[in-house]
């Protein structure tokens, strides 16, 4: 997929940012920054020493005995770098803030604007650079006392320890940490990140010739002279934290560039990448598994057909393939959370009339279904509100599943308006005050996979069932009008759901077999609720069922809401015990078939000691 | 909303199924007059769900839709074994005082309606419903009392087979139904039907088995 070029980016990155952003040691000794007994970052002074970004804390120290521990400090981080992407900001509002320390720009409006990706890139790096100065004169003045920093420790801790072969293996363990900071070991891996890259396009390529990458090597020093000034440089004021400033084709490919300071010719990415290890694409069981294949670098990576990386690796694999072509996996900034797709009329001064709504609907319709199709959403059901001038309010929810027409949904605002008047929802007075505003929300985004008419089995609703639905709908509400599908259970009742329409049924019908599921024929009338009834035998006391399923004494009456009935035939109890193994499910329950004189015959159900009439067959 | 001056919409000129009767099950047919459920009329059932629900299974039988209104208790299993088909009924549970707008909104949708009106019905709404049934080329099947039906079922006997003293269970009822018309159809008839028999289903008692069926001990016989 070539076509899909990634966009230009242009990446700020400061380094060792955990470490920046706490308080610097006045005396530019070494520093780490420690999460979970692991070193999260270090100072210049550090590495020099031996300190690795992953490695354990004992053997930091071992490595660097004058190694001051701080702990890390996520919101000073973030509090830190609020400067930077202000700067950043300055050039253009699409930040992208990476994580603390690192943020990223598209370079196409601003790249324009401003003379060019170079000058772009020159003159983002002298902002950022100028505002990490200023900052860091502040906080360096008045130190904080941190008092995380713990004591300096014993000279040697264990020598066991000590040969813990993290240094060695660091690659694994940097890509097993988080995401986030992922990418700064391997910077720290490849000792010189700029130079490797460069040296290897003397042979491949020439942009490194470029004059704009110069310019950037020129402003680098900042950070040269940091670690010059590591160990040993006296008691001179800290300099300001470095920054580097990459541009390259997709976000990926431009941190890297950002880490190595250069800015990337459009189109030539793949060039520079094909230089670094595949543990650069950040998947570390992909990067294992490619090494022991022998494939060692992005650009052989890269050089692998796309169709058999798809097959062999899968869709990670083909997302790293993309990365490492110089392609892009994703876009630069996500969609924004909380998409409003909210087609919404306000009226000023407030409309007095209906139609004039239902004129605006047809709009707000469309609106929204341009809105839906644009995100590649559809909703289930859309929400029609109106708003009144005293203060009422409606609303109503509506089927929509992507297979009504604007002119259908307007349709329903026509015909909710109207059942809204005709049942006075607005009051007596709204007719004087008005209405303010018609919205339509969708409610229950899903991607648009276009629209299957119906399964196997399910009838198919014809135009004019839909259409009466809707207008029975805007009557009764959405519940008001409710379709069957079949369930599982015993009971007349459980064996079929009432769904409302447009709703998938709640639960699916398990299969048969059933045991102890009534007979045919099944009772025509089941109440929603169990009826009590009270049951008395010959001699008029209440007939008992005991736990073994014996009645104490055939019945004989019946007292059905006041109305006393004669037993003529009985039978019973058929136990049912159900869901014993649930305890809020659990029901232990016997039913009765009745037959009582005026004809009719009933099924009882008697349940701790209470009769309910569950249904009756007439 | 519910009266003729609202227009029908496009698309809703022909009845679905197109004739002018509605069928009905084979057992029930020689009640009827035409054999069948006349598009746009009423037939008042008085008293007998049983009866109601084999009269809609056999009008909804060609494919045709039907809706019940008003009758939330309704053994949806039993009007599936009378034939009923369950996946094109739509169950209005709740109208209340809506019960006539919700019926002539659906009376040009769906072929058949059942319907418990919320209360007694005046002659002039019974008028104006069934103005809008004819135009839709629905029938209406009312559990009560309508003003103006064409036609009134009605079971006069009724005894369940099946049940002993503590034993067995409920097999059938044997009902003698009876169906009084209007007009050219006021001669009443009748008819002995087993409703339902020992599958749920609606067939006509035989000869024979009016003598058989009556193996239980005890009377069962109830008027």
């Amino acid at each position: 997929m070539p076509e899909l070029s990634a966009p230009r980016v242009l990446v700020v990155w400061c380094p060792d940012w955990p470490v920046t952003a706490t308080a610097p040691e006045p005396d530019g000794g070494p520093v780490a920054v420690v999460e979970a007994g692991r070193v999260l970052a270090c100072s210049d002074a550090a590495r020099t020493a031996g300190v690795r970004r992953g490695q354990r804390l004992r053997l930091a120290q071992r490595l660097c005995p004058g190694l001051r521990l701080r702990d890390r400090d996520a919101e000073a981080e973030a509090r830190r770098f609020e400067p930077v992407i202000a700067a950043v900001a300055a050039f253009t509002p699409r930040v992208e803030v990476l994580r603390p320390g690192l943020c990223a720009i598209p370079v196409k409006g601003p790249g324009r604007y401003f003379g060019g990706e170079e000058a772009l890139a020159a003159q983002v790096h002298a902002a950022v650079a100028a505002t990490l100065a200023r900052g860091w004169e502040e906080p360096a003045r008045a130190p904080e006392p941190s008092p995380e920093a713990r004591p300096e420790p014993g000279q040697g801790p264990e020598p066991g320890s000590g040969s813990e072969p993290k240094s060695g293996s660091r690659s694994g363990s940097a890509s097993g940490s988080r995401l986030g900071s992922e990418s700064e070991s391997e910077s720290e891996s490849r000792p010189e990140p700029g130079p490797r890259p460069g040296s290897a396009s003397g042979s491949t390529s020439g942009f490194e010739s470029g004059s704009a990458p110069g310019a950037e090597r020129a402003s680098e020093p900042t950070s040269g002279s940091g670690a010059a000034s590591g160990p040993g440089s006296g008691p001179e004021p800290a300099p300001p934290p470095p920054s580097h400033v990459g541009v390259a084709d997709g976000l990926f490919a431009t941190v890297l560039a950002a880490r190595a300071g250069v800015l990337v010719p459009a189109g030539r990415t793949a060039e520079f990448l094909a230089p670094y290890p595949v543990a650069a694409l950040g998947d570390a069981a992909l990067a294992e598994l490619l090494i022991r294949l022998g494939i060692e670098t992005v650009g052989a990576f890269a050089a692998l057909a796309g169709g058999a990386v798809a097959d062999r690796f899968g869709p990670t694999g083909t997302a790293a393939h993309r990365l490492a072509r110089g392609l892009e996996d994703r876009p630069l900034a996500p969609r924004p959370e909380g998409l409003d797709l909210t087609a919404e009329q306000l009226f000023d001064p407030p409309e007095r009339l209906a139609e004039p709504l239902i004129f605006v609907a047809r709009t707000l319709a469309e609106q929204l279904h341009t809105g839906l199709a644009s995100a590649g959403l559809t909703c289930r059901r859309v929400s029609v509100e109106v708003s009144c001038a005293d203060g009422a309010a409606a609303a109503r929810l509506w089927r929509h599943e992507g297979r009504l027409s604007a002119a259908a949904l307007a349709e329903r605002v026509r015909w909710q308006l109207n059942a809204w008047q005709a049942a006075g929802t607005f009051g007596g007075d709204a007719a004087t005050a008005g209405f303010t505003a018609l919205r339509l929300v969708p409610d229950e985004l899903v991607p648009d996979r276009g629209r299957q008419l119906a399964l196997w089995g399910q009838a198919v609703a014809e135009d004019r069932v839909e259409r009466a639905v809707a207008r029975v709908q805007s009557l009764l509400g959405y519940a008001g009008l409710r379709r069957v599908d079949p369930a599982g259970g015993r009971g007349p009742a459980d064996q079929v759901a009432r769904t409302p329409w447009g709703e998938a049924p709640a639960t699916t019908a398990d299969p048969p077999p059933w045991p102890g599921r009534l007979t045919d024929p099944s009772p025509t009338v089941v109440p929603r609720a169990p009826v009590p009834v009270e049951v008395l035998d010959a001699a008029g006391a209440p007939v008992t069922v005991s736990g073994r399923a014996e009645v104490s004494a055939p019945p004989a009456r019946l007292d059905l809401a006041g109305r006393p009935l004669a037993v003529t035939a009985w039978t019973g109890p058929w136990p049912a015990v159900e869901y014993w193994w649930d305890q809020a499910r659990a029901r232990r329950r016997a039913r009765f078939q009745v037959a009582v004189a005026d004809g009719r015959a009933l099924l009882l159900t008697v349940e701790d000691g209470h009769w309910y009439l569950e249904g009756a067959y007439d | 909303m519910f009266d003729s001056t609202s227009p029908s919409p496009p698309g809703f000129e022909s009845p679905p199924g197109g004739g002018e009767l509605l069928p009905a099950l084979p057992a029930l047919a020689p009640l009827l007059p035409g054999g069948g459920l006349r598009r746009g009329a009423a037939v008042s059932v008085e008293g007998d769900t049983g009866l109601l629900l084999a009269l809609a299974a056999g009008a909804a039988s060609d494919g045709a839709w039907a809706a019940a209104v008003g009758l939330p208790d309704l053994g949806l299993v039993a009007a599936a074994g009378y034939g009923l088909d369950l996946g094109r009924l739509l169950l209005v549970d709740d109208p209340g005082p809506h019960w006539p707008e919700v019926v002539s909104a659906l009376a040009g949708a769906v072929g058949l309606i059942l319907l418990r009106p919320g209360g007694p019905v005046a002659p002039q709404l019974a008028t104006r419903l069934t103005a809008v049934l004819r135009r839709g080329g629905c029938a209406l099947l009312v559990a009560g009392a309508w003003p103006g039906a064409g036609l009134r079922l009605s079971v006069r006997s009724g005894r369940w087979f099946g049940l002993g003293e503590g034993y067995g269970q409920l097999r059938g009822r044997q009902v003698e139904v009876a169906a009084q018309g209007r007009g050219a159809a006021n001669r009443t008839r009748t008819a002995r039907l087993w409703l339902p028999d020992e599958h749920g289903a609606a067939r006509p008692v035989e000869a024979a088995e009016a003598a058989v069926a009556g193996p239980v001990r005890g009377s069962l016989a109830a008027v």
